[in-house]
């Protein structure tokens, strides 16, 4: 699948590790793999352009509702809402549809035990909870390691962590690295979701550098966005991500998740993003384990479209329930 | 001047949220004249088409519907006055399909002269069926109509300006969205009325236009559950049965308008109760004294 050239670099990145060291890390930096802007933005366009009709289109869209981690992230988020939004994930509409559950509910810290109550502790629908000084990432390490233990100790399944992204544009990749392998630490047996922030780390370079740098600390998946700044997750830096995997499955056989979050409102766009994934990755990688859609409007549009399917008329958001 | 110069055919867009958008379908079909003379092309929407025009009416709702009275009458009057100024230019628009010069400025003047009669209607519909109730408490009752929402118009064949401009003012002077489906046989003059509307202040959305086939767009309008009501005036009584079996999906309102050729000339046309086939109309009651 990657051209060889791609694969001895990504060899030969791996190679130069374990990390940290200043001078390493540097050189691994000069060695990373540059991406051609003008290519990647026009191969995640020519994604969209696939025509997907009729027993595909449902079955790809039931896909993108088992894929999703349904979101909530708001100052004034309540347990009331939480639990609405966990019934919401459980049983997204009436049984006849067919529909599976969501994949998970991602909330803040303190809504981590709310969710779990409501869920009780045998739900498919897993509690996933953003940490380490949400949204910024700007806090002590020793606050976000311990706000890591609290949410996993509360009962969630997986963190949402996001990196320091001023080190990262600061050169301090040795910082980013460490904190991300602390995290990892904390977890424990929770799932790491390691949020990269793209539209803060400026170039395609810088994210296809930190995919990796975040994939050798330790990171289950490798998310783009926290949703709280624009552009959030776009198809060309989602598709530089899913080839900085890909690189990284070739160089070590490890199998990393991608997360592509903020900005997914529609199903036609959720449908480009699985054909993206299915031609970048393959079939491995299309189940829940290995990729999620971060969204909260993206479900009702995606319900409006299966019920469309199975009843023939065009919907209206009159008749489903609030995000 | 070279007068062996090919001319440059227009291909007509169809007019969805304020943009001039090609068909999602890629087709275009021939406007022809009743001689059939090839005139111009234009664009053959698809039930996509209609859904992106839903979709772009059903945005532009709270914006419109949220617009003062006033407002929305000097928006409808400054179409007026758009139309007016390229009266003569319209007036070619529906002539060349074949009719006489002197009959095609009627109907430009007829069309103008509608928008300034519903304009007007934009702050007096509420008074006029709005009341205030008496009631047998300390209350003040009263009843407001407030817009229904997203109506889907199904024009006319003829006449192919006037009675569209006279079914979309009677829409959206209370401040309801509109999508119109245009005439079959001559569509480019609605289709040319976008290009009027597009430059008087009137918010991309609010109305929204598709030529083409009747028989493939009018069940997904009426079956469409974003749709809250649909005029008929196509006159067809296939047409219409077609709407009122797709309105039955969710209860939408499917009113007609069956008015002939000549009607929409006159002062049939001019009919304020139209406005009541698109409102709603909500009770409340205020304790008094407090």
């Amino acid at each position: 699948m990657a051209p060889d050239g791609n694969l001895t670099l990504a060899m030969r990145a791996k190679a130069m590790f374990p990390l940290p060291s200043s001078a390493r890390l540097a050189a691994w930096r000069e060695a990373a793999p540059t991406v051609d802007q003008i290519m990647v933005e026009e191969r995640a366009a020519s994604f969209a352009k696939r025509s997907i009709k009729g027993a595909a289109k449902l079955a790809g869209l039931q896909m993108v509702v088992s894929m999703m981690d349904l979101t909530t992230l708001e100052g004034k988020d309540t347990p009331g809402k939480v639990a609405y939004l966990c019934h919401k994930a459980a049983q997204p509409i009436d049984p006849r549809y067919d529909v599976p559950s969501c994949a998970a509910v991602c909330v803040y810290p303190n809504m981590v035990r709310a969710a779990r109550r409501f869920l009780g502790t045998d739900s498919r629908v897993h509690v996933a909870s953003v940490a380490t000084g949400f949204p910024s990432g700007q806090f002590p390490l020793r606050t976000k390691l311990e706000e890591t233990r609290r949410a996993v100790s509360d009962g969630a399944d997986e963190i949402d962590m996001v990196i320091d992204r001023g080190a990262f544009v600061a050169g301090e990749h040795g910082k980013v690295f460490d904190e991300i392998a602390a995290v990892k630490e904390a977890c424990g047996d929770a799932h790491l979701k390691v949020i990269l922030e793209t539209a803060e780390l400026v170039t395609y370079d810088n994210v296809r550098a930190a995919s990796h740098l975040a994939m050798e600390a330790g990171a289950d998946f490798i998310k783009t966005s926290t949703g709280k700044v624009q552009p959030a997750a776009t198809m060309p830096v989602t598709l530089v991500m899913l080839e900085a995997i890909r690189d990284y499955f070739f160089a070590t056989g490890v199998r990393v998740g991608m997360k592509p979050a903020g900005g997914i409102r529609t199903a036609k766009q959720s449908l480009a993003y699985v054909v993206m994934l299915k031609e970048t990755l393959g079939d491995d990688w299309l189940t829940p384990d290995l990729f999620r859609f971060g969204a909260s409007s993206l479900l009702n549009d995606v319900l409006m479209q299966i019920v469309k399917c199975a009843e023939g008329a065009y919907q209206s958001a009159d008749y489903f329930s609030l995000s | 001047m070279n007068h062996n110069r090919l001319s440059v055919r227009k291909t007509h867009k169809l007019y969805v949220g304020g943009a001039f958008v090609r068909s999602e379908s890629g087709r275009a079909l021939p406007a022809r004249s009743a001689a059939g003379v090839h005139l111009d092309n234009y664009c053959r929407a698809s039930r996509k088409d209609l859904r992106d025009a839903v979709v772009a009416a059903r945005a532009a709702l709270p914006g419109w519907s949220a617009k003062s009275a006033y407002l929305k009458g000097q928006i409808l009057y400054r179409a007026a006055e758009m139309l007016e100024s390229r009266a003569s230019a319209m007036a070619e628009e529906i002539s060349r399909y074949g009719g006489d010069a002197a009959a095609a400025r009627a109907e430009v003047a007829a069309a103008i002269d509608r928008l300034v009669y519903f304009a007007g209607w934009t702050d007096k519909y509420a008074q006029v069926f709005g009341s205030v109730n008496p009631v047998a408490s300390p209350h003040f009752n009263f009843t407001v109509p407030e817009p229904t929402g997203v109506v889907v118009i199904i024009a006319p064949d003829a006449p192919a300006l006037a009675a569209p401009v006279a079914l979309l003012a009677s829409v959206i002077l209370s401040g309801n969205t509109a999508v119109i489906i245009s005439s079959e046989t001559a569509p480019l003059p609605l289709l040319a009325l976008a290009e009027v509307l597009a430059t008087s202040d009137l918010p991309g959305g609010v109305v929204n236009m598709l030529s083409g086939s009747r028989p493939e767009l009018v069940p997904h309008a009426a079956m469409h559950k974003d749709v809250n009501a649909i005029i008929d005036a196509s006159g067809q009584a296939a047409i219409q049965a077609c709407a009122e079996e797709g309105a039955a999906v969710n209860l939408k309102r499917c009113s007609r308008r069956a008015l002939s050729s000549a009607d929409w000339f006159g002062e049939a046309a001019e009919n304020p109760y139209w406005v009541l086939d698109t409102v709603e109309f909500k009770t409340a009651w205020h304790p008094m004294g407090i």
